[in-house]
Order: C-alpha cells, then sequence, then structure tokens
C-alpha cells in the first residue's frame, strides 16, 4: 500500500477556514441553522468548523450526530454487517436550515441515506450538503455539493483517508492510499 | 469487537460467545436510540420477510417480535397453530415449508416441543429464530433481560442474581442462567424442592429453598411466574402456602436493608409469586424489560438478516 499526503494541517486549515467564510456568507447569523455530521469522521469536521464559525461570529451552531448505518442500501450487500455508531440530535429540525458535514464525497450513497434518516427527525426547511472532500467521476446517484473543500480526481481502487488529531493521529492529514 | 454473529440462527443462549452477546446489546442499545425517535422506524430490513410461527399461545412475546420486525420495516406474517392446518394433522416440517414456498426469509418460531427449532433449522433454508422451545430455552427473553441489568449496572461481571419461582418448567431460567453465567454474574435459584431440577447445580448455580436467605444474597431477583396451569400436578399445597413461603413482598425486602433490583418476565400473578407493593416500587425494572424487548429482538433479528442470502 503506497499513500500520498494530499493536505497537510496548514493547508487543511486554510481549507476549513474559507468553508467558514462560505457558511458565513449564506447563513448571516446562523439564527435558524444547524450542523450536524455524518458518523465515523464528519463528526469532528463538523466541530471544528463549529469553533471557527463561534470564533468568526460569536454564534453557537446547534451540533449534531447522525449514523447512516440502518438506512444504508447495501446491507446484506456486503460481507459483515456494518458496527453502528451513535446518533445524537437533540433538538427538533423542524423548519430549520440543516448542514449536512462529511469527510469525502464519493459515490453519494451515505448522502442518500443521510437524507432518509433525517425525514424520519421532522421536516428541516433546507438542506446542504458540505464535504471536505470530493473525489470527482465517481457519482453513483444524482447528488450535489453545496460546499466543497477541495476536489480530486481518483480511480476506485484508490481510497482517501482524512486523519484528524481528535481521533488519536499524530497531526491532521488527508492522503490518497493506492490499494494494489 | 466483532461485527458478524458466530451463528446463523438464534436457537439458545448456550450457543451463543460472550462476544456474540456482547455485539447483541450494542447494537440494541443503538435500536433504543431509534425507539425514541419521532418516528420509531428504520428501512434495514425492507427486503426480508419474517413469519412468526407460534404452536403454543403467546401475547407479549409475539407481539414484542412483531413490533421489533415492523420496526425495521420487515414484511410480517403471522401464523399461530390454534387455527390452522396443524389442527388437521400437518407435520412441523409440512407446515413451514408450505410457509417457506411463499417466500419467506427468517421464522420466528414457539413450539411445546423441546428442540423443535434445531430440528427445524437443519430442514430449512430459512434463518430461525427460537421464540420459547417448550421447557428447553427461550433465548431473547434472557438477552432482555441481561440487557436491562446492563443497561443498569453497565457490567454483570460479580453481580449475584437470584431466580426465584418454577425452575423446573421454566425455559426463562435456564436460558437466564447460561445468559448471566456467560456475562460473569453468578446465578442461585430459589424455589420449593419439587420445582427445582434434581441436577441443576451441575450447571454451576447455587441453590437455596429459602426465600429469606437468597434475597440477603442476591443484588437482583428474578421472580418467575407459578404457571397456574400446571398446578394441578399439585407440585405444593396451595397459591396460599406458596405466596407465604416464597412471595416477594415489601415487608421481606424492608427487614434486607439494602436495596435489590426487581425483575418478572411476566405475566404477574400479583400476590402469589410477588406482591404489588414489590411490583410497583422504584426498584422494579418490569417495565424496562417489556420496553427493552423490542429493542433486544430487533437487535437480534438485524444482526440475523445479515446473514440471509437471496
Amino acid at each position: 500500500m503506497q499513500e500520498k499526503l494530499l493536505f497537510n494541517s496548514t493547508r487543511l486549515k486554510w481549507t476549513l477556514k474559507r468553508l467558514c467564510l462560505e457558511l458565513v456568507e449564506n447563513h448571516g447569523d446562523f439564527e435558524d441553522t444547524l450542523m450536524i455530521g455524518l458518523q465515523p469522521r464528519g463528526i469532528y469536521l463538523a466541530e471544528r468548523l463549529k469553533q471557527l464559525i463561534k470564533q468568526e461570529r460569536s454564534v453557537d451552531i446547534p451540533l449534531g450526530k447522525l449514523d447512516i448505518t440502518f438506512y444504508r442500501d447495501d446491507f446484506r450487500r456486503r460481507e459483515k454487517p456494518l458496527a453502528a455508531s451513535t446518533t445524537d440530535i437533540p433538538f427538533l429540525i423542524e423548519k430549520k436550515r440543516v448542514i449536512l458535514v462529511d469527510d469525502v464525497f464519493y459515490t453519494g450513497r451515505s448522502v442518500r441515506s443521510a437524507l432518509d434518516a433525517l425525514g424520519d427527525f421532522g421536516r428541516a426547511e433546507q438542506i446542504e450538503f458540505l464535504a471536505l472532500i470530493e473525489r470527482k467521476y465517481s457519482r453513483e446517484l444524482p447528488i450535489a455539493l453545496d460546499y466543497v473543500g477541495v476536489q480530486v480526481n481518483t480511480v476506485d481502487h484508490q481510497k482517501v483517508n482524512v486523519r484528524f488529531k481528535e481521533q488519536g493521529h499524530p497531526e491532521d492529514q488527508i492522503v490518497i492510499i493506492q490499494n494494489e | 469487537m466483532s461485527d458478524s454473529l458466530s451463528v446463523n440462527h438464534l436457537l439458545g443462549i448456550k450457543d451463543l460467545s460472550k462476544q456474540d452477546i456482547d455485539l447483541i446489546f450494542t447494537t440494541a442499545d443503538n435500536f433504543k436510540d431509534v425507539l425514541n425517535r419521532p418516528i420509531k422506524k428504520v428501512p434495514s430490513l425492507r427486503d426480508i420477510t419474517i413469519a412468526n410461527v407460534f404452536f403454543e399461545n403467546s401475547t407479549r412475546t409475539r407481539l414484542s417480535f412483531e413490533l421489533a420486525e415492523k420496526r425495521l420495516s420487515a414484511d410480517v406474517v403471522n401464523f399461530s397453530a390454534g387455527s390452522s392446518s396443524v389442527k388437521k394433522g400437518e407435520t412441523l416440517l409440512d407446515t413451514v415449508n408450505n410457509i417457506l414456498a411463499m417466500k419467506v426469509d427468517m421464522v420466528v418460531m414457539r413450539h411445546a416441543s423441546v428442540g423443535a427449532p434445531h430440528f427445524l433449522c437443519r430442514h430449512i433454508k430459512a434463518n430461525v429464530v427460537n421464540a420459547g422451545d417448550g421447557t428447553h430455552e427461550h433465548p431473547t427473553q434472557a438477552l432482555l433481560d441481561t440487557f436491562s441489568l446492563y443497561r443498569k449496572f453497565g457490567s454483570l461481571e460479580g453481580k449475584k442474581v437470584v431466580i426465584v419461582g418454577d425452575i423446573l418448567h421454566s425455559r426463562v431460567a435456564l436460558s437466564n442462567v447460561f445468559a448471566l453465567q456467560k456475562l460473569g454474574a453468578e446465578v442461585m435459584v430459589c424455589g420449593p424442592s419439587t420445582l427445582i431440577p434434581k441436577h441443576i447445580h451441575e450447571l454451576g448455580v447455587k441453590v437455596s429453598h429459602n426465600i429469606d436467605q437468597a434475597l440477603a444474597w442476591c443484588d437482583v431477583a428474578n421472580i418467575l411466574r407459578i404457571q397456574l396451569e400446571r398446578q394441578k400436578m399439585s407440585y405444593f399445597p396451595s397459591l396460599r402456602e406458596y405466596a407465604m413461603f416464597f412471595g416477594v413482598n415489601k415487608e421481606r425486602l424492608d427487614r434486607l436493608n439494602k436495596e435489590i433490583t426487581i425483575m418478572h418476565p411476566g405475566p404477574i400473578n400479583r400476590g402469589v409469586e410477588i406482591n404489588s407493593d414489590v411490583a410497583d416500587s422504584e426498584h422494579s425494572i418490569i417495565l424496562e424489560q417489556v420496553e427493552n424487548g423490542v429493542a433486544v429482538r430487533m437487535a437480534v433479528l438485524y444482526l440475523l438478516a445479515s446473514k440471509v442470502k437471496h
């Protein structure tokens, strides 16, 4: 397995800063906005963005975690069932603007499952989708991003791995892994 | 932790490993969250059909299974022996094969004969869940009992649990003994000597015929129903005498100087094995057991469904 460094921590810092400013541009004072991170890695990204927005605008956006395991469309098509993580959405999403946050946008199937799952928590006014990495030419569903960190060209046997310090990695890194 | 069960059917707790039980518990934790949402349903099993085949009467187990199946979006068909061709002389295998011919993926079965689900799973392709076979096992009941304790205590390691009542006829008791021991708890059974199986100590459980000593020893008392329908067999002189010697009441618990957790798998005979002042007290987790039953059964069905091959 070969690894290629895509982002180091400095570059990641600037990208997150830009995403934060884009959110500020669209959501102003974030009065009716909620942010929901997708398990497992979207939650770290969402927390970072929340802190940046707090510095920028002094607002505390309500933050939730969403696990989509039970909503996946590939259940029983995999070798083994996936272990579920916790879902924690301690607020109503009815009539709110929701920003869904995930680390990598690939086939679009996770987002579809997440939209299904969110439907079970109420009817949001609007749902937007933010991802740090967009893998191009790999969509399997008609879904697009509202906020993009960076676009990368990858092929199927490559994997994009986002590593956050919060998960216990020595430093923030985004790498492309080549599976032989 | 492993992310798949080591078995393809849930026939009894005896066949499960500690890892299997832990996996069922963590999955049930997640489903408990789902059950507290405004929309208590997930689409995981939408392409699975489950037959609930009950050759013996049951209200709550069947209701609980059916609810669990529906919360997982499975298609459900119900079958009860009372109103079926079993009365006309059809064999178990023919009955079930006829149901499976209608493209059913999983079978939840209760049967009066010990080993009926074991027999079934050797002859059919569908995944089988035992919902009680005679006086043998009732695995989902034991899982929901131990899950309720795990939710309350975090771990069952070293906890002392006494099972009180008709151990001889109880599939709940046997499954509970296996589950509790696998999770590291100490088990005692307590009841009149006529209702305790002769060689039960060989399973490594303590035996007592004195309810006050048993309660003084334990952290948790799981009180079983006196099966009124079997009492014509005269295992003890009268219900009143049973209530006097083995009935758990507030007076007995107050004498203990400690708090113990009270469980009962239902249905309760109030005033016989347990008094209302205990069943409805804050130490009783009887209704939590019922609530947890749906989450635990969802977990079992979800984990087994991942093994269904279309």
